[in-house]
């Protein structure tokens, strides 16, 4: 607010403290009623406790609960919706398209071949192998590339609609391959399968730590372009005489997204929509800048990601839903609703 | 201030400029006329580095090869024709934009940005009008907030295509004013394309005509539209009034004659 001071009367974009303080408040209310939930009751308060390590007097069992199987499921939900979520917003930015997200470019299909080849090569089973986020990135980026190569290949230069028509064309090119692959190998048809369809399942801290590294780097450096997101708003032309590499932060920026998509990928399968619907609302409510929907999407996706897991463990338990299934589900009427809301707003 | 010559751009196979030359004093304003198709936006974006050519390019004095993109965007600004207006920002976070060259790339703006914002919004009495989306905005206020835009970029050079295209002869005069007066306060460069050539010869202090991607005619309005130059290069049934000196384009029509059965 101090900075402001030399000039009162004008507002820009920034990230007001009280949305920030939301955000904040919604990840972690989603991430205690992750830790409370489930098959053994245990009381919020008991699991603070027992978080601040407190003496609780919860039995041995209760607290490894809490250690070893609901918190290292939270944090990866947490990771997986920020990263998802910031990725989708990223690509929505850099293409200049509302639908852009990791699954336009063909991103999250290449990765989706990277996994479904590793688990093959591994004879599937146990925690998701350390390979499978390198073979995600590298079969994510190839589809990125395939696409960009394909999207210019008409005019020279790839134009927004003609990258997103690739992309469509890419995406379906590697899941006929992935679903080939799949079926060539009945023996872990079922692994494939039930990682495909998203699964927060098994997830230790094992999967967390695979994931922490490449969510971060994805964070900072989506974060720092937040700005110059805002500025390729304009187009390339505007921004290159703004004094921008427009072509530069670009590719930075999608190559940033592209990893992180394929490293979310590759610990929690395809989960649909979370890049979409989180990045929308965000700019709906809170504003479009990047430097609002960036860091807002990170802490809103983590929150909706962990709520989704949430109800896909406990809506039919003992069995799980796949998670992917319930961010489809609530995603699309939800963002309907949110639309709606908002033009209302918007003529009013 | 900004000096071009033999400027050489193909499109495609197509020979658009043709060794075009501009040269443009400190504080002049050149308005570039010419049919549609003679090259006048081409120029323009190649002045403003967004199209491959041949050609010398100073600006300020330094040869534009050896000046980085932000050095380059400090000292010229272009005003497009057809900007493309992101959606949900505001007047004040677009004209923010044009601070991007003096913002270090990973930083963010700070007092001194945001007082140039400030300057260039009450410049163009735009200060009431921060906070509502450009998306929103009639064609005559978008005019002026792209002005504003590139006032806030602080380049000596602006360039402007078609300033005045889809507005309404009003605001012409209200946008070519306020674009004056920014120059004489300021001391700017103006480069313009211009359709509307009786507004062009009134506003610019030199006309460069160009045809077929050559310079034919330059210098001032007087010389350059005559009923003659019209007619050959526009193909145009003009007569030209002069108005307190300054020359009034009139499109005048034969009527055609009814011949009775």
């Amino acid at each position: 607010m101090a900075t402001v001071a030399a000039t009162p009367a004008l507002r820009t974009a920034r990230l007001r403290a009280g949305w920030l303080l939301g955000g904040v408040v919604a990840a972690l209310a989603a991430a205690l009623a992750g830790l409370v939930v489930g098959p053994v009751a245990i009381s919020p308060l008991d699991v603070l406790r027992e978080l601040a390590g407190l003496d609780t007097g919860l039995a041995a069992t209760q607290a490894n609960i809490i250690h070893e199987i609901r918190l290292p499921r939270v944090v990866l939900g947490l990771l997986v919706g920020a990263t998802l979520a910031a990725s989708g917003a990223s690509y929505q930015g850099v293409f200049r398209n509302p639908l852009a997200d990791p699954y336009l470019l063909g991103a999250a299909a290449g990765a989706g071949l990277g996994v479904t080849l590793v688990i093959v090569a591994t004879a599937g089973g146990g925690p998701t192998p350390v390979a499978a986020p390198v073979a995600a990135f590298a079969g994510a980026l190839v589809a990125v590339a395939l696409t960009y190569v394909l999207g210019a290949a008409g005019s020279g230069r790839a134009s927004t609609s003609s990258l997103i028509l690739a992309g469509v064309a890419v995406a379906s090119f590697l899941t006929a391959v992935q679903t080939y692959v799949q079926q060539r190998n009945l023996d872990t048809v079922r692994q494939v399968y039930s990682w495909i369809l998203g699964r927060l399942t098994t997830a230790g801290w094992h999967e967390v730590r695979l994931l922490l590294p490449y969510a971060l780097v994805t964070f900072v450096v989506l974060l720092s372009q937040r700005r110059t997101l805002d500025v390729l708003a304009v187009g390339d032309d505007e921004a290159t005489t703004l004094g921008l590499d427009a072509r530069r932060s670009r590719l930075l920026v999608v190559v940033a997204a592209s990893l992180g998509t394929a490293a979310a990928v590759s610990v929690s399968g395809l989960i649909a929509f979370v890049g979409i619907i989180v990045p929308h609302t965000v700019r709906l409510l809170a504003g479009s800048s990047h430097r609002v929907v960036l860091p807002l999407s990170m802490l809103f996706g983590g929150a909706f990601l962990v709520l989704a897991d949430l109800l896909a463990r406990t809506i039919a338990s003992p069995a799980e839903i796949p998670i992917g299934v319930i961010t489809s589900f609530f995603g699309a009427p939800f963002f309907v609703l949110v639309l709606r809301t908002a033009r209302r707003g918007v003529t009013t | 201030m900004i000096r071009a010559s033999g400027v050489t751009v193909h499109l495609g196979d197509v020979r658009v400029l043709d060794g075009v030359g501009v040269d443009v004093a400190d504080g002049e304003w050149l308005s570039i006329v010419g049919p549609n198709g003679a090259g006048k936006t081409t120029l323009l974006r190649w002045l403003a580095g967004l199209v491959p050519g041949d050609g010398d390019l100073h600006i300020g004095g330094r040869p534009s090869a050896s000046l980085r993109r932000r050095e380059r965007a400090r000292l010229v600004a272009l005003v497009p024709q057809a900007p493309v207006i992101p959606e949900g920002m505001t007047v004040a976070d677009y004209v923010l934009l044009g601070r991007t060259p003096h913002i270090r790339p990973l930083g963010v703006e700070g007092p001194h940005d945001l007082a140039a914002v400030h300057d260039a919004l009450s410049h163009l009495e735009l200060v009431d009008m921060a906070d509502r989306l450009v998306g929103t905005l009639s064609g005559g206020e978008r005019q002026r907030v792209l002005i504003a835009r590139a006032l806030a970029q602080g380049s000596p050079v602006v360039l402007l295509d078609e300033p005045t295209t889809a507005l309404d002869v009003g605001h012409q005069q209200q946008v070519l004013e306020l674009v004056d007066t920014l120059r004489e306060v300021h001391g700017l460069s103006v480069i313009s394309t211009m359709h509307d050539l009786t507004l062009a010869g009134q506003y610019a202090d030199r006309l460069v005509l160009l045809d077929g991607g050559r310079v034919v005619v330059e210098g001032a309005a007087d010389g350059v539209l005559t009923e003659d130059n019209l007619a050959r290069y526009y193909g145009a049934k003009v007569r030209i009034i002069h108005d307190g000196g300054q020359p009034v384009i009139l499109p005048f029509r034969e009527r055609r004659k009814v011949v009775e059965p």
